[in-house]
């Protein structure tokens, strides 16, 4: 440990050293007692406060499990919603509308989120004013608030330009635009973790940009990429705000379709037995909250697994 | 890659034998995919303006920004917008007043206190917290925060089952999170270095924590603050279940309040004729909001930027 120098030959020398050595590592343990006192109530306050986040979520999985039980069973999955009676009031149309919209989320999110990535991280030259400019754009669009999605789908896509009407379909491309954001920005740090050398290897043996990216670059970043897409699934999924706006919040009873007529979807169904007065509704809701949050635990479970489980070090 | 102006032309390997036209192909289809985020926004500015300047058409913009009552369905209406606005500042307020403190100590136990294992194990619970529906949250607050309140705060609560405290907490359940995240990130951007030499002057941990790093980070602490209020702001189905329906100007925490987001939501949800006041009023409100939101997320993203610069 202490490097050999010519002096610390001498026994004296050694000996002064490190009684020198002590002296200064006492000094510097030696905290004044309110010092002490003070680090240890801090160290409290910070417990209290992790203690308080970690509390809160189980208490609102606990709560919804606790009020719902009463509601649980199968009726959830196969029965519609129904105004009247509570015993039977399902979620069957809003599971299939949900399902429709998630599909729809994927066809549209995944290749344009990570097209956008691939152009950001792999083409784009960060000199050129444009290409700020999505970037800015794209942070930015990360945080608008959803229900803004809600009116730009009301505007753009139900009625307007593209004129869809209240379908499902509509809803799937709101909430794509929702989450596109958080997929190309998932997808670029995914990109970006991949080491230059890996791309410099590949094209000094001759391949070109292309097939740099599609056969070293994308496979090496697919586990970051799907942990992104989860999480974004996850929010489109959870997602009620915008829904309200492009119709999702009609009072469906049939198995709705993805190109035609009224749907419903999770979120919202869950809303619309929330807002009834009666409690028994709520109860229903609160079962339909178990149902939800037992899927997405399980989807963010998974892509939290997923990206400890890959993480490359490189 | 052209090697063409070397002396001697070299011959077949290094010059491309043909043009590559799927090459620029890939890449004009994958400009393609960038765009659309651009034309998104372009479409969002376009979809809420349109409306708006038809709204300002009907209403003056001195009517619209009062405090009158708010009242834009009624057969004789009334377009206050203040009072919908202090309403959404009110439930901001109070969720931020919880989240802000238990989130950025939260964020200091993980990044300064906490163990690598328990960090493994903490981080992943928060963001599980983040990924629950909002729908979820608001239903909580209203069958579970808001009796509780009534219960500990009998006096406080003018209108059960709803007031600003109840959605103020579902919110700010949300916040935790959000401002953890983005402030532990922060902090641990700060370079050992520093820590190693305010320790080496004597410090303790307490003293290393809050007077380097926290200041050191305070640009990420303060993007992650923005970033929750704007959130706060754009909630809407926590604030549509536990805020209430009467647009009160107050930051009473026991008052009902119509937030912008509520107001859209409970007037949107159904099929309102195109071109009619009303359909106006929820575009001449989301032009309020978004610009509320524009404004703290570039401030946020500015912020976020600087700290990534100085550090990494």
């Amino acid at each position: 440990m202490t490097p050999r120098l010519p002096w610390t030959t001498s026994e004296r020398t050694r000996l002064a050293t490190a009684g020198a050595r002590a002296t200064v590592a006492g000094s510097l343990n030696r905290q004044p007692g309110s010092d002490v006192v003070k680090g240890r109530v801090f160290f409290a306050l910070l417990l209290f406060a992790v203690g308080v986040a970690m509390v809160a979520l189980a208490a609102v999985i606990i709560q919804s499990a606790i009020k719902g039980w009463p509601s649980f069973g199968t009726h959830l999955i196969t029965d519609g919603p129904s105004t009247i009676f509570p015993e039977d009031a399902g979620f069957r149309p809003a599971i299939i509308g949900s399902l429709y919209l998630i599909g729809g989320v994927i066809i549209l999110v995944v290749p344009i989120g990570v097209g956008a990535a691939v152009y950001l991280e792999e083409y784009a030259d960060r000199e050129r004013w444009w290409n700020r400019l999505i970037e800015l754009n794209i942070q930015n669009l990360a945080a608008v608030p959803s229900i803004i999605y809600g009116i730009l789908g009301l505007a753009f896509i139900v009625r307007g330009p593209l004129d869809l009407g209240f379908i499902a379909l509509a809803g799937s491309l709101t909430l794509a635009l929702l989450v596109l954001p958080t997929v190309i920005i998932a997808a670029r740090e995914a990109i970006r973790a991949v080491p230059p050398s890996i791309r410099e290897g590949s094209l000094a043996l001759g391949a070109t940009q292309w097939q740099t990216i599609r056969r070293q670059v994308l496979p090496a970043s697919i586990p970051g990429i799907a942990t992104g897409v989860i999480l974004a699934i996850s929010r489109a999924l959870g997602e009620a705000a915008p829904l309200l706006l492009v119709g999702a919040a009609t009072f469906v009873t049939f198995d709705p379709e993805p190109f035609s007529g009224g749907y419903s979807a999770m979120p919202v169904q869950i809303f619309n037995y929330a807002l009834r007065p009666q409690d028994e509704f709520k109860v229903v809701a609160a079962a339909g909250v178990i149902l939800m949050l037992v899927v997405l635990l399980a989807m963010n479970s998974f892509a939290i697994w997923l990206r400890n489980r890959y993480e490359q070090q490189w | 890659m052209a090697t063409g102006d070397l002396a001697a032309k070299p011959r077949g390997a290094l010059v491309a034998a043909r043009p590559r036209y799927g090459e620029k192909l890939i890449e004009a289809s994958l400009v393609a995919c960038a765009v659309i985020s651009v034309i998104t926004t372009t479409a969002i500015v376009i979809s809420l303006l349109t409306p708006t300047i038809g709204f300002f058409g009907e209403v003056s913009v001195g009517d619209f920004f009062s405090f009158d009552t708010w009242a834009p369905t009624h057969a004789d209406p009334s377009f206050g917008v203040l009072n919908i606005v202090v309403g959404t500042l009110a439930v901001t307020f109070w969720s931020l007043l919880f989240a802000v403190p238990l989130g950025l100590l939260s964020a200091i136990y993980l990044s300064e206190y906490a163990k690598p294992r328990v960090r493994r194990l903490i981080k992943p619970v928060l963001e599980v917290l983040a990924g629950i529906p909002t729908v979820a949250l608001g239903l909580f607050a209203v069958t579970f925060l808001s009796p509780e309140i009534q219960k500990i705060l009998p006096d406080l609560v003018k209108s059960p089952p709803f007031f600003v405290l109840a959605a103020g907490l579902g919110i700010g359940l949300l916040l935790i999170p959000i401002i953890a995240s983005i402030s532990d990130d922060a902090m641990r951007a700060v370079p050992g270095g520093l820590r190693e030499g305010a320790y080496g002057l004597g410090a303790t941990k307490l003293k290393v924590s809050t007077r380097i790093v926290f200041p050191a980070a305070i640009s990420g602490v303060v993007a992650s603050i923005v970033l929750a209020g704007s959130r706060a702001v754009g909630e809407t189905m926590i604030v549509l279940l536990a805020a209430g329906g009467t647009a009160n100007a107050t930051f009473n925490p026991g008052e009902q309040v119509l937030p912008m987001t509520a107001f859209i939501g409970k007037t949107a949800t159904g099929d309102i004729a195109t071109g009619t006041i009303t359909y106006d009023t929820i575009f001449a409100v989301g032009s309020v909001l978004f610009v509320m939101t524009l404004c703290m997320n570039a401030v946020a993203i500015r912020l976020v930027r600087r700290f990534r610069e100085v550090y990494e």
